[in-house]
């Protein structure tokens, strides 16, 4: 009755790359567009750039006291990589703009806290940002992914981290937004993502962690809060999107984020769900999301911040780890690719950068594993200046 | 009346949209992560802007959010436009299913696609939930670990009903492939909430056979290792002392001597208190690894040393295991 037969593995699952195939694993929660799944844009394979002027200079050797630098085969591009972020505005044509038009303010958390944890987010005009930023807000207090969208938790959030990474939190009206917060927490404890309903513990998180940067954790009912998290535990130590939904490395980071913000992490079976959690390291050194997925460099991000919240991030391979996210770098014009020489843009290369950050690679700012934020920028919002 | 192919005549080009004056996307000045719009996308979109300034509710601004749908599914101020236009229109929501059906075939990881099925459904209730598993079934076919599509189908059975065959459904799927966790989790989601089953209690024993006989098909297959752990819920006693458990540890062992999940599961029945016969003693005895240093005689300690060497990428979680032993056993 039982067969023998694997399916959806590594070899049989690399094909198709048009734009809205399911190509593959992804799963970028903060842009409401995408799970588990595509990119809102299409995978290409790198093209080998003929122009070798415009490769690197020499690259600097790593710190000797570095523990990491004696098995790094490569090193972080850390100037192409900041150089590419820049860039993407110049690009023209491309396709990736056009699809992120409605969530332009994650877009922009992304680069932007990428920059910053590489020590340049000054080459950013932060005026025009906020002033844009500030376009996008809504009556209700919500914002929107870019100016004439509709407000969403999801990029309510991302607007408030770009204005913690700038030290602006002071142009918001604080109460308005975190009201239009605690207005969509169910009387469940679940939290909607909008007006229309839709219920996901990655709500849960974003409510929990944008009223706790705002200081108005007291708006909301944090145990109904908590407790709707803890339903989510599957059998797994792992959590989903819903009651009963399967354990998923984004979800997990959702909910024990969560738990973690509001000093509930008793509620997590840490010594199961670091397990499963290490089980995700593949032997290239790579993290997958889900067992038999293929590894992709968010779960750099995913599985290691959960990891480091339930404090067993020593259980996986750091080294392989650090490896895997360096070969998926683009050495010729920057960025971070899901997957060894696959497309780069700007999701990966925000997850590669903050995973190797959490992995306390030599010349990156630390990155706190429950806010998604700079230490140094976390360390402002809770203790001042 | 709304057409899925063929030659796109441009909007200004449209006599019905005469009236209407495309309103640009406002990018701020200097954009951080700058948008380049393609010319049919961009007029498009220019249209949509226009109408949903003006909250035009009609039947040409129903079209007009499909065509923008078609170029961009993951665009949530469409879909939210499309719900307020649906409601005032008053329009046929089985044909909404259809429209979703279309477009979902070559975006089904899209949220805003789901979200928007789910608000349709809703709204129809019960006498839409045969249609919602099958249209599951359908994406399922397609990638059976799709993540929206397992998610809706748990959200159909418990608002709309529909239980009946779901354990077969599982059942088929997992003999399509073994491995699909997602099938796991959705099996142990039916033992455990349908209401036709009675419960974990009531199907533990046949379940348990079930899985032993997954595992023993694939001893490294990890889903049925821990969907066996699952079944014993709230009852490590019983997980323990039930012969079925050790017992395909020890047969996976003989088979593989160095499976890591019969291993793992080896140690923690013995670190919860089981007596291992002399059988397990000997299977474990047998591994010899590269290293030729003799196996320690405190059994947990010597899995830990064998795991640490055959899963060495987790080297540090079996020591830090082996640091948590219970005194000898």
């Amino acid at each position: 009755m039982i067969k023998n037969k694997r399916l959806g593995t590594e070899k049989s699952r690399d094909k198709g790359l048009g734009f809205g195939e399911s190509r593959d694993e992804r799963w970028l929660w903060m842009s409401g567009v995408v799970d588990d799944v595509e990119d809102p844009i299409p995978k290409i394979k790198r093209l080998p750039v003929a122009d070798h002027h415009l490769s690197s200079p020499p690259k600097k050797p790593p710190s000797p006291h570095s523990p990491l630098s004696a098995c790094l085969m490569g090193e972080l591009a850390a100037d192409k990589h900041v150089k590419y972020i820049i860039s993407i505005e110049k690009k023209k044509d491309s396709f990736e703009s056009v699809v992120m038009e409605h969530l332009r303010m994650s877009g922009a958390y992304w680069g932007l806290t990428t920059l910053d944890l590489l020590g340049k987010l000054e080459a950013v005009d932060k005026e025009e940002v906020i002033s844009w930023l500030m376009q996008c807000q809504h009556e209700s207090g919500g914002f929107a992914g870019n100016i004439g969208h509709d407000p969403h938790i999801l990029y309510t959030l991302s607007a408030v981290q770009v204005l913690a990474l700038f030290d602006k939190l002071d142009v918001l009206d604080i109460d308005k937004v975190s009201n239009y917060i605690s207005g969509l927490q169910n009387e469940d404890g679940s939290f909607a993502g909008d007006i229309w309903g839709e219920v996901d513990t990655r709500f849960s998180y974003i409510a929990v962690c944008c009223l706790s940067i705002l200081h108005r954790s007291d708006k909301i009912d944090v145990d109904k809060a908590v407790n709707y998290i803890v339903s989510c535990k599957n059998l797994d130590g792992g959590f989903g999107c819903t009651p009963g939904g399967e354990s998923h490395a984004g979800q997990i980071f959702c909910c024990v984020g969560a738990l973690a913000i509001t000093g509930a992490l008793h509620h997590v079976d840490k010594d199961l769900l670091g397990w499963w959690l290490c089980e995700r390291q593949v032997k290239s050194g790579g993290l997958n999301g889900r067992p038999e997925k293929l590894p992709d460099v968010c779960y750099s991000w995913w599985v290691l911040s959960s990891l480091i919240m339930i404090d067993r991030v020593h259980w996986i391979s750091k080294e392989k780890l650090v490896k895997y996210i360096l070969d998926c770098q683009d050495l010729e014009n920057g960025g971070i690719s899901d997957r060894p020489d696959d497309a780069v843009d700007v999701f990966h290369t925000y997850f590669g950068v903050a995973g190797l950050s959490l992995l306390e690679y030599p010349g990156l700012k630390a990155i706190d594993p429950a806010y998604a934020l700079p230490d140094d920028v976390v360390k402002r919002i809770f203790f001042g200046k | 009346m709304e057409s899925d192919e063929g030659e796109r005549l441009p909007m200004s080009r449209r006599p019905e949209w005469s009236d209407v004056t495309p309103l640009p996307q406002d990018d701020g000045p200097d954009p951080v992560v700058p948008i380049d719009y393609k010319q049919d996308f961009t007029e498009t979109m220019d249209y949509f802007r226009a109408l949903y300034r003006a909250q035009e509710r009609s039947p040409r601004a129903l079209s007009l959010t499909q065509e923008a749908i078609r170029f961009n599914p993951g665009n949530y101020t469409v879909w939210h436009f499309r719900r307020q236009i649906l409601e005032s229109l008053d329009a046929d929501l089985h044909e909404e299913l259809d429209f979703v059906e279309r477009i979902a075939k070559s975006n089904s990881k899209n949220y805003q696609i789901w979200h928007h099925r789910r608000w349709v459904a809703g709204k129809l209730g019960s006498d839409a939930a045969i249609k919602e598993l099958e249209f599951t079934k359908k994406i399922l076919s397609l990638d059976a670990k799709n993540y929206h599509a397992w998610s809706h189908r748990q959200w159909v059975l418990q608002a709309l009903g529909g239980w009946e065959d779901e354990l077969d459904f599982c059942q088929k799927l997992l003999e399509e492939d073994i491995f699909n966790n997602s099938a796991w989790n959705q099996r142990y989601f039916v033992v455990t909430r349908s209401p036709f089953l009675g419960g974990l209690k009531g199907m533990r024993d046949s379940e348990v056979s079930y899985t032993v006989e997954a595992i023993m098909a694939n001893p490294e297959n990890e889903s049925p290792w821990r969907y066996l752990r699952g079944l014993y819920k709230d009852d490590i006693q019983s997980w323990v002392n039930d012969p079925k458990v050790s017992s395909v540890c020890l047969k996976v062992l003989r088979i593989k001597s160095n499976s890591v999940f019969a291993l793992s599961m080896l140690l923690d029945l013995l670190c919860h208190g089981f007596r291992p016969s002399e059988e397990f003693r000997e299977a474990i005895g047998a591994l010899r690894t590269s290293d030729s240093e003799p196996l320690d005689s405190d059994l947990g300690k010597a899995i830990c040393h064998v795991l640490q060497l055959v899963d060495s990428i987790r080297a540090n979680y079996w020591m830090w295991r082996k640091s948590k032993l219970p005194v000898a056993v």
